[in-house]
């Protein structure tokens, strides 16, 4: 079994530092720690939104995920697309999407990133490659694998990303996905993002094998498991399974062990989890650790931490005001985006 | 069009359409259970690998849900696949990715995508294959918003139909009547297209309606002769299309005769001929008849292996001609 081949290469300067400080310049590990925020920020106050009414029907929180969804994108290209799952409000942030579309989506509304048919659960971002998160756990997966079927027809220099979670791994068409893009040897990099828990049965009682990545063997794909809450972790394994993408060599599977601190959805009372254990991840924060360890490699002061999340603060507000002051959608129009040419 | 009209089987008009299809565009593809070199399990793309190759003609691995999911994803990523069942009973396992994904994607998105995908099922019974290969399920696909779904009833429409779809940018269902892929008809050289909408009126008549799908519209044919005989006119409407229907084609139909019996070979309870029979009633049409509706469905039973049971699972001619004898005596 591949473990994770992560962190602490000696760089040209002789450094020890971890793979995203030798591959991205400050500017860019600024946004990325920025991007992070940005989630969080997103979904507490959607959360919020949703606990005061102003959203109905349910969501699914990513808080404490971030660094999977930032870390993934990091290599991604414009060009470049994924595929994501009812828990991917940070999957379309990381690759590009405004938050007040975002919002304007959960509001229901016109300016919504689908015209407030879709909702959280369909939260998409074609423009910026995201091919949509979805209601159905697996569905997204031979989704990608065509995706990328397609980028190898055309001959385009893409990958897509496919995200997931545990929960799909024991889908049939995790299987079926897995081993068409390796036997086509197809520019996919799947991402489980395993959180430790479907809804509420655990990784460990549902699935047979230690880890999901164990599972890559089987479709004679590299299998690598990552640190999930770690960024620079999940950017390294993210380039080097883009770069092999890219190189016409095939799919790859990362398994990021994170954790998510909210419950499955707006249903949840938390009865198959401790309180302990919820709290003993919230100390691993993704978002803290990135932060301290800016400020340890000296780029990021507390002064600059405060003036990224005030932006990202002005940037949530703003988004909520543009939400609401979207219009809905007209009745009338019930039927429309059914098909491409409607039917009288 | 072309005016070349040679006799081709219904086979050899889908496979010719889709040759044509994938001449005039580099995006067509065709996936697929065995479609390669072995030729499809009814050898409808034949050699078609020996003309586009294995990248054009790609066999699949036994994984419906998967492959589905991948024509689905390729049509997303800007290819035209289409995408082929063994059998139509075999797209039960890949219900998820074409009723969740397929047929709601761009609904979902508001728009934002199309996804222009073929999928062609053989249905049907009649070959002595039993209950998991012989099923007729294309009502349960009609009942979803999102898709279109066709039953081309002729080797010229079975072509035609075909490139519509593949031009069509939203997912199109074909159901093709396994029983058909042997039978000859005229087919024209060349490109052209049958709208799908479109009913087709396949024998006018002034005393019977008879709306039909698939192979049922040529029992009905044979019926509607043999009722000539007896100077019963029976107007006979091959359906073509069955969502969306073409329902000006038979309400026009039914106020002209006045009375309806709808031919199919799904089971009878909660099927097409239900569909038909109440669109009709809910319309002006419903002031012109002057008889109940009768539907001649497939029987209340998995389709059986033996010959003599498998014939009576589904409508046969001397029963449409007895159906539309009782209709039209009936009045006074």
């Amino acid at each position: 079994m591949a473990k994770a081949k992560t962190t602490k290469r000696p760089d040209a300067a002789g450094g020890n530092r971890p793979f995203i400080y030798n591959r991205y310049a400050p500017r860019q590990l600024r946004e990325a720690l920025a991007k992070m925020q940005r989630i969080r920020r997103f979904e507490e106050c959607a959360e919020e939104s949703y606990m005061r009414g102003h959203i109905h029907g349910t969501m699914h929180l990513s808080i404490g995920q971030e660094a999977s969804a930032v870390g993934i994108c990091m290599p991604l290209n414009a060009g470049d697309q994924l595929t994501s799952t009812h828990r991917g409000h940070g999957h379309c942030l990381a690759k590009g999407a405004e938050i007040a579309r975002m919002f304007a989506e959960f509001f229901g509304r016109e300016d919504g990133y689908c015209k407030g048919r879709g909702g959280s659960m369909h939260i998409a971002d074609v423009a910026n490659g995201n091919l949509g998160a979805n209601g159905i756990v697996a569905g997204g997966l031979p989704i990608a694998v065509g995706a990328a079927l397609a980028i190898k027809k055309l001959k385009k220099p893409n990958v897509v990303v496919c995200f997931f979670g545990d929960g799909a791994n024991n889908e049939g068409a995790f299987h079926e996905s897995l081993n068409m893009a390796s036997i086509w040897k197809l520019p996919v990099v799947f991402v489980c993002e395993n959180n430790g828990y479907g809804m509420s049965m655990s990784a460990a009682r549902s699935t047979a094998v230690e880890n999901v990545a164990d599972r890559a063997a089987a479709y004679a794909m590299p299998g690598v498991i990552v640190d999930g809450n770690d960024l620079s972790a999940v950017a390294e394994a993210s380039q080097i399974a883009c770069d092999r993408a890219r190189a016409g060599d095939g799919p790859t599977l990362i398994e990021n062990k994170t954790y998510r601190w909210r419950g499955h959805s707006k249903s949840d009372r938390n009865r198959y989890r401790t309180k302990e254990e919820i709290e003993a991840w919230v100390a691993k924060d993704p978002i803290i650790r990135f932060q301290d360890e800016m400020k340890s490699q000296g780029i990021v002061d507390d002064a600059a931490i405060a003036e990224i999340r005030a932006a990202v603060e002005q940037e949530i507000e703003a988004g909520l005001e543009f939400a609401k002051a979207s219009p809905p959608p007209r009745i009338e129009d019930l039927t429309r985006f059914v098909y491409t040419d409607p039917i009288p | 069009m072309n005016q070349d009209i040679r006799a081709l089987s219904y086979a050899e008009a889908l496979r010719e359409a889709m040759a044509i299809a994938m001449e005039a565009d580099e995006r067509v593809f065709l996936m697929g259970e065995d479609i390669g070199v072995y030729g499809g399990a009814f050898q409808v793309t034949g050699d078609l690998i020996e003309r586009f190759g294995a990248d054009r003609v790609m066999d699949t691995p036994i994984s419906e849900l998967g492959g589905a999911g991948v024509a689905v994803g390729a049509a997303l990523g800007g290819m035209r696949p289409i995408y082929e069942f063994q059998f139509s009973d075999f797209a039960m396992l890949a219900m998820e990715q074409i009723a969740n994904q397929a047929a709601k994607m761009r609904f979902m998105l508001g728009g934002a995508v199309s996804v222009p995908v073929v999928m062609r099922f053989p249905a049907g019974s009649g070959t002595g294959a039993a209950a998991q290969h012989s099923q007729s399920i294309e009502a349960w696909f009609a009942h979803i918003p999102g898709l279109k779904v066709i039953q081309p009833a002729t080797p010229h429409d079975v072509k035609g139909m075909l490139l519509a779809a593949v031009a069509d940018p939203d997912p199109v269902m074909i159901f093709e009547h396994k029983l058909l892929y042997k039978m000859k008809g005229p087919v024209p050289a060349g490109h052209y297209t049958v709208p799908i909408g479109e009913a087709e009126i396949r024998c006018a008549g002034r005393d019977v309606t008879i709306v039909a799908t698939s192979i049922m519209v040529h029992r009905s044919l044979a019926a509607a002769a043999e009722l000539e005989r007896e100077n019963i006119s029976a107007e006979v409407i091959d359906l073509r299309t069955i969502r969306p229907i073409d329902r000006q084609t038979v309400i026009e139909s039914v106020k002209k005769t006045s009375r309806l019996i709808c031919v199919y070979e799904g089971v009878k309870t909660m099927g097409i001929g239900a569909e038909i029979s109440a669109m009709v009633v809910e319309s002006e049409a419903f002031d012109f008849l002057d008889a109940p509706i009768l539907r001649l469905g497939g029987a209340e039973t998995p389709i059986p292996y033996n010959p003599d049971l498998e014939r009576a699972a589904v409508p046969q001619t001397p029963a449409i001609v007895e159906a539309a004898r009782r209709l039209v005596t009936a009045k006074a």
